[in-house]
């Protein structure tokens, strides 16, 4: 490890769990209204995860009102206050932006049972 | 004016700060540093210190220099690089200066050696934008078109931007404010990006324009 990596390891989240494309993630982002401070959720599909040390990081993406909305979430930011996974999904690829061209039931992911 | 200190740039990455906003930062190592020379107005007409970075083989450093290094009771150095202070008689030879000498959030310069790129032409050297891809265009898709005008003045201006050497030039960048010191590592990070290449040799000083917010306790 060098000292870079070093140096990185200290601003690491340890709670970030195992996932991975064609999961199902549940992200609790804190947002400032004024004074007040809330948490808001996020969920959709996890369609790709970018491996950069502390600069990683991950895509969700989620229809609604029927439109795709995909965020870009830093997985190592302190604003995020959890992640959760809702669903775990069986794909083959690591990126799903195949995903952008279809909609409703062709969107469906295979859920993954170990 | 203090000395600056000779580091080595090890990468760029990102931290968060308090608020949660992404910063770029810089990571260097800088020092220990050790004091080989002092110059004085008496003896030298100008008042500076000379610091050694990093130790080298001793077969590595000419015989002048080995001797130069063996006076100060400092083992031979890969780097040695004069800074201009204004007392040197504050500093002692053989004194070694850590990273511990910046302060969190004081502002300094960083000055480094660009990427070298050779032979630019215009358009990545100066950011022209060249010639049509297509319409006809023929040989001259990054050229710089015109480079004047007619028989008055009947020559370029000087200073005309055109083709030739990019980078490998000595760059300053001025007010980088630090975000981390650790001296036992020799670690400094300084939000925002520096000249060269990561493992480059760079020197950093307190910020000449805003000194007062270098954290620059002797002023």
């Amino acid at each position: 490890m060098n000292e870079l990596q070093q140096f990185e390891q200290a601003g690491l989240r340890a709670d970030v769990p195992k996932f991975r494309a064609g999961d199902t993630l549940r992200v609790h982002v804190k947002v400032v209204e004024g004074e007040r401070e809330r948490v808001q959720v996020f969920e959709g599909v996890c369609i790709g995860r970018h491996n950069a040390g502390m600069s990683s990081t991950f895509t969700v993406r989620k229809v609604s009102f029927g439109e795709g909305v995909e965020r870009v979430f830093p997985l190592h930011s302190t604003r995020l206050e959890k992640i959760e996974v809702a669903r775990m999904g069986q794909v083959r690829r690591a990126k799903l932006f195949y995903l952008r061209g279809r909609s409703g039931k062709a969107t469906r992911i295979k859920e993954k049972r170990d | 004016m203090r000395t600056g200190l000779i580091g080595r740039k090890l990468g760029m990455t990102q931290i968060f700060s308090e608020d949660g906003q992404r910063l770029p930062v810089t990571l260097l190592q800088v020092g220990p540093c050790r004091v080989v020379t002092t110059k004085t107005t008496e003896k030298h007409g100008y008042e500076a210190v000379q610091l050694g970075f990093e130790e080298a083989k001793s077969s590595r450093v000419n015989k002048p220099q080995r001797t130069e290094f063996a006076k100060a009771g400092v083992p031979p150095q890969r780097v040695l690089l004069e800074f201009r202070v204004n007392d040197a008689s504050g500093y002692q030879v053989g004194q070694t200066l850590t990273a511990d000498y910046f302060q969190v959030n004081g502002l300094v310069d960083i000055a480094g050696r660009t990427i070298g790129r050779g032979f630019a032409g215009v358009m990545k050297r100066w950011g022209f934008k060249g010639g049509n891809a297509s319409h006809g265009a023929h040989k001259v898709h990054r050229s710089p078109g015109s480079i004047g005008q007619n028989q008055s003045p009947g020559r370029v201006y000087k200073n005309k931007k055109m083709a030739g050497h990019m980078g490998d030039a000595r760059v300053t960048v001025q007010n980088l404010r630090i975000t981390n010191v650790d001296a036992e590592k020799h670690l400094l990070a300084v939000m925002g990006s520096v000249p060269g290449p990561a493992g480059s040799v760079v020197t950093v000083r307190d910020a000449v324009k805003k000194v007062e917010q270098s954290g620059n306790d002797q002023k």
